[in-house]
């Protein structure tokens, strides 16, 4: 597998009114072509932000990448030109929203919206983009593609939004897909369509698909490695199967236990994680899982762990080796 | 089954409720109706929970409004603890809050700004005169804020000093400060992080044991229904296609939708997901102002029969007691 | 549960409870605190106005009319020969009371039926709104002296006047507030809790659309002293020779190219009450919302 992004180190800080805030601080992963990697964790953890710092849309103010580097194709995309990013957005790395009713722009046909990446990165003209579009709708399954594509979002129901999102999202063949809380604003039939359609068609491309979410029976049905983020860190890595199987960062392992099942034998009670998910502006010392960790150590309280290998790819940022 | 009837706390007959759309630019007219709850009957057993499940429009958050009389039926009788209720004066409505109460899904939205907490806790104490002094009244709230896992210290503070999950406490103390026998859970945990779901899912739990609680817990995770819920109805474009114990419909589903939608349901776990079966609905759920003709499902379903077009399947009893299901071809 | 509990105990937190928050946090806001200082000095310039000014606001000295500042009159005097500062100062008197009061009557009016026709919808709302609109169709120079010749002039009958022509503006605010507000879920919370109309009115709604009446008050303020002076300077207002600002404005409009202080001096004192008040409102609306409140930050 070739490998096709790598983040070294990578930190986001926020200066709000209470300070300065760590959104994501030092982290670092790595994306193989074709591969779907998740990104889990519960809102304000940093995983939106560690995305959208891959095309450096963070806003600045507030925000600033102050440390770190993302290699894309060879190139460090945080010292790369305005031109050079502005030509890798929704080309090479696309950007698919949260609110598919919002990311639309309600006075510009689905059509217009759809080829204008074409336009603008494959300097299609305009009739070719056109045709491209219809052809682009029909990939993600709307019906009646050839007609549709001169509605406006506001005759597109919720599902076919986001599936025009996608297909906006994919009109340039993108080589890497971030896909931010895809699903979140949609019912649990359409979730499902969508995905699969998703995974289906990066599949076919062999581009790679980063899906960022905070629900973790999606990261088990679509993700191949996973990233599990907390408080700004990636506290676990490992692949999926190993990850649901042999949880090993206590966070990880309270997630697991506070979810309750469709297949789990019913009437046990949930174990949920105590305590409250940290304020990024006041995060406690050491580690900032600390407080709410059963299995803490006097050491934890003083010092932030480090990511280490405790097996083949499988890296965990805690002092406690968890049997 | 006069003997039946007394165990049911709730009975929901033939509810709907249609909101009526108008248009038209200098004269009004009317359009048509959006059904939102049509022809809707269950009930609920003292003690229990039922949950209700189905996606965004297909009127559980509707249904539960209309027990909870904030909403009017449009047709349709709902009798609580053998008192039809949805007919009553302003006192008898009033009088029912302190049995009736609700617990909301938006923990941000649902508490007054310009209100402390223990404003928010005590105001049913207040309206509905259940303390005799201001000691006694303040006294109520501490034990309520400290029975849902709150500081009562913290009574003079403003909602937006709270985490989310400690809102959502905040709700819970405010649902029961009256002691209701009924709690109509209105997606409680749905905007919650996945680390507090479970703490809120527990004291639920907890409070249903402690008080005898029983619950209308209306939610669209199915994960988290299946754990709360005894039993449990699936909402479709405003009918009920299907009711069962937890246990018969997760293990057999008989309406197609609901096969449907546990398979779109992830489970949290690679290996089982990569077994599992998978039932793909698909398309969209149509509009709710001319919902399709017989079976509202049919145009969605793989198991669609000539008949599914013409008549709306009727919810029937289906092989085992207490299993019922609205489809032609099962 | 034990670890919460113990975690909650610990954090410290000062009980403040309603209005001694409100008024800390006035006096903490830097603006709103300057607004204070000079309403405040303005009241009392109003209250002490006989032991400030150094003449008789209404002893004429024709040997001196239209005369620059000199050590005897420290603004000059007007076309009559009265003291300039002297009438600064007691103008304020006038002034204000009508600036305040039918400030505060017309909000009271108009928040109230913007209030309920909000709330209530439906009959109540059109009858109420097409009053209103009624109300905003009159023109308010014209109604202003049509009313005060049937009532006949005096510094009562102005207040009421102006009262009366300038509620609208109030409910129209309001009632788009209660419209927003009443949606809410809280509001909905606060009907399963029970709570009747009147409840849910003044406890649950009110609080929660009062902002922008708050800041709409400090703006009107300004206004209606304004209207005063226009009344009083047709001669349908307060009486003369009784000092007011608005009246010393116009009047010494005339005489700009040769007093300049005349209209000048209570220009300003109009311009500062109206600023005093605009801080207070600005600084009034963010006590009133416990969000915006110094402490206010999360556990």
């Amino acid at each position: 597998m070739t490998k096709l992004l790598s983040v070294n180190n990578l930190s986001v800080h926020f200066s709000t009114g209470s300070g300065m805030v760590k959104a994501v601080d030092h982290i670092s992963y790595e994306l193989n072509a074709g591969e779907t990697l998740g990104i889990v964790g519960e809102s304000g953890c940093g995983k939106s932000v560690s995305a959208l710092s891959l095309l450096r849309l963070i806003p600045n103010p507030p925000g600033k990448i102050v440390n770190g580097e993302i290699l894309f194709e060879g190139k460090d995309l945080l010292k790369a030109g305005k031109e050079e990013i502005c030509d890798i957005r929704g080309n090479k790395i696309a950007m698919i929203f949260q609110e598919p009713m919002t990311s639309l722009n309600p006075v510009l046909s689905i059509g217009q919206q759809v080829r204008e990446p074409l336009m603008v990165h494959r300097q299609m003209k305009k009739k070719q983009a056109a045709a491209e579009a219809v052809n682009a709708l029909k990939k993600v399954h709307i019906p009646d593609s050839g007609k549709r594509v001169s509605d406006y979002p506001h005759q597109f129901s919720g599902g076919m939004r986001q599936r025009a999102m996608i297909a906006m999202g994919l009109t340039c063949a993108p080589k890497i897909i971030i896909a931010d809380e895809p699903t979140t604003a949609l019912d649990v039939t359409i979730q499902a369509q969508l995905l699969t359609l998703m995974k289906q068609l990066t599949l076919e491309t062999g581009a790679a698909l980063i899906i960022i979410t905070h629900n973790l029976g999606i990261i088990a049905r679509y993700a191949d490695r996973v990233n599990v983020m907390y408080a700004g860190r990636i506290v676990e890595k490992a692949s999926a199967a190993d990850l649901y199987k042999h949880p090993k960062h206590p966070y990880t392992i309270g997630l697991m236990a506070s979810v309750p099942k469709l297949d789990q034998d019913v009437k046990t009670r949930l174990q949920p994680i105590e305590g409250q998910p940290p304020d990024l502006a006041d995060l406690p010392e050491g580690c900032a899982f600390h407080p709410r960790c059963r299995y803490r150590i006097e050491q934890c309280c003083a010092e932030a762990p480090q990511l280490r290998n405790i097996s083949d790819e499988h890296e965990i940022a805690c002092w406690v080796d968890v049997k | 089954m006069s003997n039946k009837e007394n165990n049911n706390l709730l009975e929901v007959n033939g509810v709907s409720k249609f909101f009526p759309v108008h248009g038209g630019f200098i004269f009004k007219r009317k359009l048509g109706d959006i059904k939102a709850v049509d022809r809707v009957s269950f009930h609920i057993k003292r003690g229990e929970t039922l949950g209700l499940v189905g996606e965004s429009g297909c009127g559980k958050t509707t249904t539960g409004r209309l027990i909870l009389n904030l909403e009017q039926a449009t047709r349709g009788t709902i009798k609580f603890d053998g008192k039809d209720i949805t007919h009553l004066r302003k006192k008898e409505n009033q009088a029912l809050k302190r049995q009736m109460q609700v617990i909301f899904q938006d923990p941000f939205g649902s508490l007054n700004p310009r209100m402390t907490v223990r404003e928010i806790v005590g105001q049913p104490l207040i309206i509905h005169r259940m303390t005799t002094g201001k000691g006694e009244y303040l006294d109520k709230i501490d034990h309520l804020l400290e029975i849902v896992g709150l500081n009562p210290g913290m009574g003079d503070r403003y909602p937006h000093e709270f985490s989310g999950g400690q809102r959502q406490r905040v709700g819970i103390a405010r649902a029961i400060s009256l002691k209701p026998e009924f709690i109509v859970c209105d997606e409680p945990v749905s905007a919650l992080d996945v680390s507090i779901q479970a703490q809120i899912i527990n004291l639920l739990e907890e409070l249903q044991e402690e008080f005898g609680l029983t619950y209308l817990f209306i939610a669209h995770d199915l994960a988290v229904v299946r754990h709360i819920s005894d039993r449990i109805a699936v909402m479709y474009l405003g009918n009920i296609v299907e009711v069962a114990s937890r246990a018969d419909l997760y293990k057999y589903p008989k309406h197609p939708y609901t096969r449907g939608l546990l398979s779109a349901v992830p489970i949290p776990d690679p290996e089982v997901e990569a077994k599992r079966e998978q039932f793909v609905i698909k398309g969209e759920v149509p509009s709710l102002m001319n919902p399709p003709e017989g079976c509202k499902f049919h145009p969605r379903c793989p198991r669609a029969i000539p008949i599914c077009q013409e008549r709306p399947p009727l919810l029937l009893e289906q092989g085992d007691a207490g299993h019922w299901a609205a489809c032609h071809n099962i | 549960m034990n670890t919460k509990k113990r975690k909650h105990l610990n954090s410290t937190h000062k009980t403040r409870n309603g209005s001694n928050g409100v008024v800390f946090a006035i006096l903490g806001h830097k603006m709103a605190f300057v607004g204070v200082v000079i309403i405040v000095s303005l009241l009392c310039m109003a209250v002490f106005a006989p032991f400030l000014a150094p003449h008789d606001p209404n002893d004429q000295d024709l040997y001196h009319v239209l005369e620059g500042p000199t050590w005897e009159h420290l603004l000059g005097t007007d076309d009559v020969g009265r003291d300039l500062l002297s009438r600064v100062i007691f103008g304020a008197r006038i002034s204000l009371i009508i600036g305040i009061v039918s400030t505060f009557l017309s909000a009271l009016l108009g928040s109230m039926l913007g209030l309920i026709s909000g709330y209530k919808g439906g009959m109540a709302d059109m009858v109420i709104m097409r009053i209103t609109d009624t109300f905003m169709c009159l023109p308010v120079m014209v109604m202003l002296l049509v009313i005060v010749a049937i009532l006949g002039p005096g510094v009562e009958n102005i207040i009421i006047a102006i009262s009366v022509l300038t509620w609208t503006t109030f409910a129209r605010i309001m009632r788009g507030q209660v419209l927003h507000v009443r949606e809410l879920p809280y509001i909905e919370a606060a009907h399963a809790d029970g709570a009747s109309g009147w409840r849910i009115m003044f406890k649950n709604i009110l609080p929660n659309a009062i902002s922008p009446i708050i800041v709409a008050i400090s703006i009107t303020l300004g206004r209606h002293i304004m209207l005063e002076s226009i009344a009083t300077f047709l001669g349908l207002g307060v009486q003369p020779p009784t000092p007011t600002w608005g009246k010393a404005l116009r009047v010494g409009y005339s005489y700009l190219e040769i007093v300049p202080l005349y209209s000048i001096a209570p220009g300003l004192m109009i311009t500062l009450a109206v600023l005093g008040f605009n801080f207070l409102g600005d600084g009034l609306r963010d006590a009133l919302d416990p969000r915006l409140r110094g402490e206010g930050k999360k556990i």
